[in-house]
């Protein structure tokens, strides 16, 4: 059942690339949707066996590296965490690979389209799955490779080319820190097997360990790399660059990609990393501060993009940096809790925005929109659920799974996390500040876009509401059916030994206690949040305006994303350039080629050169030259005959 | 057939069709098509024979294999002496592998002198096999500068149009390195007395001689490694040379060098090796953070690759001198692995080229539209070259730094960073050639893989797969011949250091 469930999008993958041309478009979208809604069923069951059941079990598939000590097999490990991401991957890919038949319509890649869409089910299955850090690296690279195929799925886009290779290159920058990550656990544990690294742990604790010649707390930098890779995995703060741009893939592939389970796969992996984090507070408290960091970064610059994809992008950014500061603050179940949630809420809000473009022939820019409530009703109401579910207002799903990671930061009782737990709250009111800047921008007001575009608007067909309605239910009930599950007083019956939480760090347990100030003021600040977007951009449209020409500088800073790209790019790309350049023409054939080859070549036609002068013919010459040797002979013996 | 001599008959197997092909006589046409049917068809038969070897290997035994010895210079030891162990063999079978690979991709870009060209790959398969199986100095030094020969040969015939000049500059940079391991080798001779390789790899030679013998050797491995900084002639050889010459020089002669260090350097002389470690350590990072830039700024398609095949070499050599398990299984991974992967890239430039005749990246853009199958092709072996778990790239590079990093984790981190740049120029190029509007009018009636092209990546992409999905298959033999190598290595080092220490 479990390598069903892992190997049928595969299956789909390779049917509709290979033979994409033989069973035509539609054959495609069956057979790939057809087998990821059998995937997801098996979830489920999966889900209840194994997360409700409490069977977690280990299928072991094959041998596939072994050298020396290290021995690396494909297994299929399945226990609480990775069943609520089974169910999590499935759903969301499921509704998907269905909203897709209708977004892509019109496209003439769909077979590929498909095709792509199950790899990466595929490649983010066997992440979930593994049981050793090897075949995780296999996931992880693999659902990098989907995505930047996915990106880059427009090729004549220029800009669509740039983003794919920008993805795929700065996530390289953090599979860098996480291969360092594994090969520094494996030189302290001797296996990057699961089971065998957090067993050892605990008699590991106090290790110390000498790399890049510093002495360090061993636990602690091995942490630290690989949380290096799952910042670039999940674009935190340094390494979100990316993200944004990513947004030029078609917008399925943002709801599942880039906003529902790919970036979140950092996330997982350090909390499948628990049993290691929990003895590094040093690797703990990076980890709050850059998620903290992050989730206030994306969501001041979320609050003036005007692309309504980006907006949604920045808002990615900022939860995955929510759930890293729970993380940082042990509250692992909380992180997971709102991994889930948020997998709906955001999927429904990239769909749902899918769906707005589609209805405005594929305009992206929300000041160009406005007043079409009216023509995509259904679209309107879900984009409504999914925005109250991300600005966390009571009994929608972000209400639950936020409010819990706020109190589990104040409940941290630590510094970072009481800072985590202020930023947090400043990132809420933002969050639902430019949530609401969205809605009311894109569906209220008076229309922006002109006549002939407006004429055009139309709700999307039935093939991409259903999935939008699935994806609002989960975002309705999800968090209200999970709280108790994930994060309740009993949440070690649910997960069982999938996430280690050791005494030193309660928080999770503290944030039951919390004052009520400190529950209560993230709905608080939600609200205002609302009614400050109502205020600029229903009551008084001259304000923001008015706000931004007083505070040009604050404004450009945001709207250029605090200026990372520009930083990077003078940084990094150009000089790599202008330095491969000067050593091909400088290093390669100016010094090694001149000196080298070249130069001896050169060297050896030129001393040729003149002794071939000597041979001049004449016989004088020869004789001279002869007399000249016989008196410098007869010198030499007269004066050493002696 | 246990007592076929296996080896022999792969090595010469060969040299028998290319003599054949030379008593092929008549119209040109006809001797064209005989021509290639016959070198195919040989060098078909040769990679079943050498399948063989492969079969009926015992992967248990660290021993050399299918041993032949006959006396060659009466009086001296010098003889006629061959042999296979976990290392070579998989060597013997890449030879082999590539070739029918390379003559059958020629058989739409070589059009002049047809038979000639495959008369000159069928002799460069002999030497190649050849040198793999030789375990006698004199025997091992005569194949490996034998190859040299049919290669200069068709850089400078069927090359590009600077090809004189790369072929020379090819032929000089490495008869310069062998001139002194000649020169190392006579030492070896008269110190040790015997020319048969098992036997010097027993003997322990003193640790100031080590050094010198150690130095020359490396002047000749150096070069075809090739290592930074003597890495010039390549790009220029790759440039120039045809298709299928590119995909044996990279696929195979420059696993030569390579497989010098671990069958000479390393085994023979133990003491100089570890002495040596930094500096192969120091250039070898230099050639993969130096050559991964310059391959990012390239535009010439082949030359790209040509770079990019130094940075995975130095791989290559890291892994070597790193001497743990992981290192050298993963060194010796990572060879075969870039033997298929860059051949296999080299031939997707051969495929633009014979349509368009231009190597020149800025002539492309666009081709997914009009060749979605060489599309998918090339991004295959892309992901490949970058080293992507699943494909056999990824295998080889992982064991490297993870076997480096018990050793030297700076290394390691300097090392990994070619996992970025990797990533960076590939896709660069990738993207330069393949994405992108398709605006050039002469594009516009470009044709996808043809039947014979199809049949030509076919076996590579199955291979690149095969060997990142279960690379057991192909590691699993070395286990032994490789415990053995450091096994010897660590006693002699141990022995090096007791001497040391009682030297005080």
């Amino acid at each position: 059942m479990i390598t069903a469930t892992v190997f049928l999008p595969l299956l789909g993958a390779a049917v509709a690339g290979l033979f994409g041309r033989f069973i035509g478009d539609r054959g495609a979208q069956i057979i790939t949707c057809g087998l990821l809604l059998i995937s997801a069923v098996l979830a489920g069951l999966i889900f209840q066996k194994v997360a409700l059941g409490g069977h977690p079990e280990t299928v072991i598939i094959a041998e596939w590296i072994s050298s020396g000590t290290i021995n690396v097999s494909w297994a299929l490990k399945v226990d609480t965490l990775t069943a609520v991401m089974l169910i999590v991957v499935t759903w969301v890919s499921a509704a998907v690979h269905v909203y897709s038949v209708g977004y892509m319509s019109h496209d003439t890649s769909i077979a590929r389209f498909q095709s792509y869409l199950s790899l990466f089910t595929f490649a983010m299955l066997m992440l979930v799955t593994a049981d050793n850090l090897v075949q995780m690296f296999f996931g992880w690279e693999g659902v990098g490779v989907a995505s930047y195929l996915l990106i880059g799925f427009w090729y004549e886009k220029p800009s669509a080319c740039s983003a794919a290779i920008k993805a795929f290159v700065v996530n390289r920058v953090g599979d860098f820190g996480f291969a360092l990550g594994i090969f520094g656990v494996y030189f302290m544990f001797g296996s990057v097997g699961f089971d065998a690294i957090f067993a050892a742990a605990p008699e590991k604790a106090a290790a110390t360990v000498n790399f890049f010649g510093v002495e360090w707390h061993a636990i602690t930098i091995c942490c630290l790399l690989l949380f290096v890779g799952a910042m670039g995995k999940s674009a935190q703060l340094g390494l979100h660059t990316w993200l944004p741009d990513a947004m030029e893939g078609p917008t399925p592939v943002s709801a599942l990609i880039h906003a529902a389970t790919m970036v979140t796969a950092g996330v997982f992996m350090v909390a499948r990393m628990s049993p290691l984090f929990e003895f590094s507070d040093t690797a703990l408290t990076v980890v709050t501060v850059v998620g903290a960091a992050t989730a206030i970064f994306a969501a001041t610059v979320g609050c003036v993009q005007n692309d309504i994809k980006r907006v949604i992008a920045y808002s990615t950014c900022s939860q995955l940096g929510y759930m890293f500061f729970a993380i940082g603050v042990s509250a692992y179940q909380a992180a997971i809790f709102h991994l889930m949630t948020h997998a709906f809420f955001k999927a429904l809000l990239f769909l749902g925005a899918g769906s707005v473009i589609h209805a405005m022939s594929d305009e992206q820019d929300i000041r160009r929109m406005g007043g079409i409530w009216k023509h995509v009703k259904v679209t309107w109401a879900l984009m409504w659920i999914g925005s109250l579910a991300l600005a966390g207002i009571p009994f929608f799903a972000g209400y639950y799974s936020k409010d819990t990671i706020l109190e589990a930061a104040w409940g941290s009782h630590t510094i970072a996390g009481q800072g985590a737990y202020w930023l947090g709250c400043l990132a809420a009111f933002l969050t639902a500040f430019y949530s609401w800047r969205l809605l009311l921008l894109t569906f209220h007001g008076r229309p922006r876009a002109d006549e002939h575009v407006m004429a055009h608007v139309h709700e999307s067909p039935a093939v991409m509401l259903l999935p939008l309605l699935f994806l609002a239910t989960g975002a309705l009930f999800a968090g209200w059916l999970g709280y108790d599950l994930f994060v309740g007083h009993h949440n070690h019956d649910f997960w069982g030994h999938a996430i280690l939480t050791t005494e030193a760090h309660p928080a999770l347990e503290n944030a039951h206690h919390v004052p009520s100030w400190v529950a209560l003021l993230p709905t608080v600040v939600a609200v205002s949040g609302i009614a400050l977007a109502y205020l600029f951009y229903a009551f008084a449209p001259g304000l923001p305006v008015a706000l931004a020409n007083t505070f040009q500088g604050v404004y450009q800073f945001l709207l250029n994303k605090w200026y990372f790209d520009e930083l990077y790019d003078m940084v990094f790309v150009k000089p790599a350039f202008k330095l491969g350049r000067g050593l091909w023409q400088g290093g390669d054939g100016a010094l090694i080629d001149g000196v080298g080859p070249d130069g001896v070549a050169a060297a050896t036609v030129a001393i040729a050169k003149k002794v071939g002068r000597l041979q001049s013919g004449y016989l004088y010459h020869y004789a001279y030259a002869m007399l000249i040797g016989v008196a410098a002979f007869v010198t030499w013996y007269v004066f050493n005959a002696r | 057939m246990n007592d076929w001599p296996l080896l022999s008959l792969t090595t010469f197997l060969p040299l028998l069709g290319a003599l054949f092909i030379l008593t092929i006589r008549g119209e040109t046409e006809v001797v064209a098509r005989n021509a290639r049917a016959v070198a195919l068809l040989t060098s078909l038969a040769t990679f079943i024979v050498s399948l063989f070897i492969a079969v009926k290997f015992n992967g248990a035994s660290p021993d050399f294999q299918f041993k032949e010895t006959a006396n060659w210079f009466p009086g001296t030891t010098i003889a006629y002496s061959m042999g296979v162990d976990g290392v070579s063999m998989w060597f013997v079978i890449l030879s082999t592998f590539l070739t029918p690979i390379c003559i059958l991709s020629s058989f739409g870009g070589v059009k002049v002198r047809v038979k000639e060209y495959m008369v000159a790959f069928l002799i460069l398969e002999t030497m190649m096999v050849g040198m793999f199986c030789a375990l006698d100095l004199v025997l091992f030094y005569i194949f490996f500068e034998a190859v040299l020969i049919p290669m200069f040969i068709i850089i400078g015939v069927w090359g590009g149009a600077r090809r004189v000049y790369a072929a020379f500059k090819f032929f000089l940079y490495t008869l310069a390195g062998s001139v002194l391991m000649l020169l190392a080798m006579l030492v070896m001779y008269f110190e040790a007395g015997t020319t048969d390789i098992p036997s010097l790899m027993a003997h322990s030679f003193p640790f100031a001689l080590q050094q010198w013998l150690w130095l020359a050797f490396f002047a000749s491995f150096a070069v075809k490694v090739p290592m930074w900084p003597v890495h010039t002639w390549l790009p220029d050889a790759h440039v120039e040379a045809p298709t299928a010459g590119s995909v044996i020089l990279a696929g195979v002669l420059l696993k030569m060098g390579a497989y010098g260090f671990i069958r000479f350097s390393v085994p023979m002389l133990p003491d100089a090796s570890v002495y040596f470690t930094p500096l192969i350590y120091t250039l070898s990072i230099v050639a993969v953070i130096y050559t991964s830039l310059v391959a990012l700024v390239q535009d010439d398609m082949k030359k790209l690759i040509a770079y990019s095949s130094v940075a995975h070499m130095g791989y290559v050599t890291i892994g070597i001198f790193s001497m743990t398990t992981q290192g050298v299984e993963g060194a010796i991974y990572q060879m075969l692995s870039h033997g298929v992967v860059s051949g296999a890239l080299f031939l997707c430039v051969g495929v633009v080229y014979d349509r368009m005749h231009t190597r020149e990246i800025n002539r492309y853009g666009g081709l997914a539209t009009r060749m979605p199958l060489y599309a998918a092709v090339f991004m295959l072996f892309t992901m490949a070259s970058v080293g992507l778990p699943g494909t056999s790239g990824f295998v080889g590079e992982f064991l490297v730094l993870l076997g480096v990093f018990q050793v030297n984790s700076w290394v390691a981190f300097f090392a990994a960073t070619g996992l970025v740049l990797g990533a960076a120029y590939m896709l660069v190029l990738y993207r330069r050639v393949i994405f992108g509007r398709l605006t050039r009018e002469d594009l516009k009636t470009i044709l996808d893989l043809d039947m014979r092209e199809v049949a030509v990546f076919v076996p590579l992409i199955l291979v690149v797969i095969w060997m990142g999905v279960h690379p057991s298959t192909f590691i699993e033999p070395m286990h032994a011949s490789v415990a053995k190598l450091i096994d010897n290595y660590e006693l002699a080092r141990a022995a090096h250091e007791g001497l040391s220490v009682a030297a005080r």
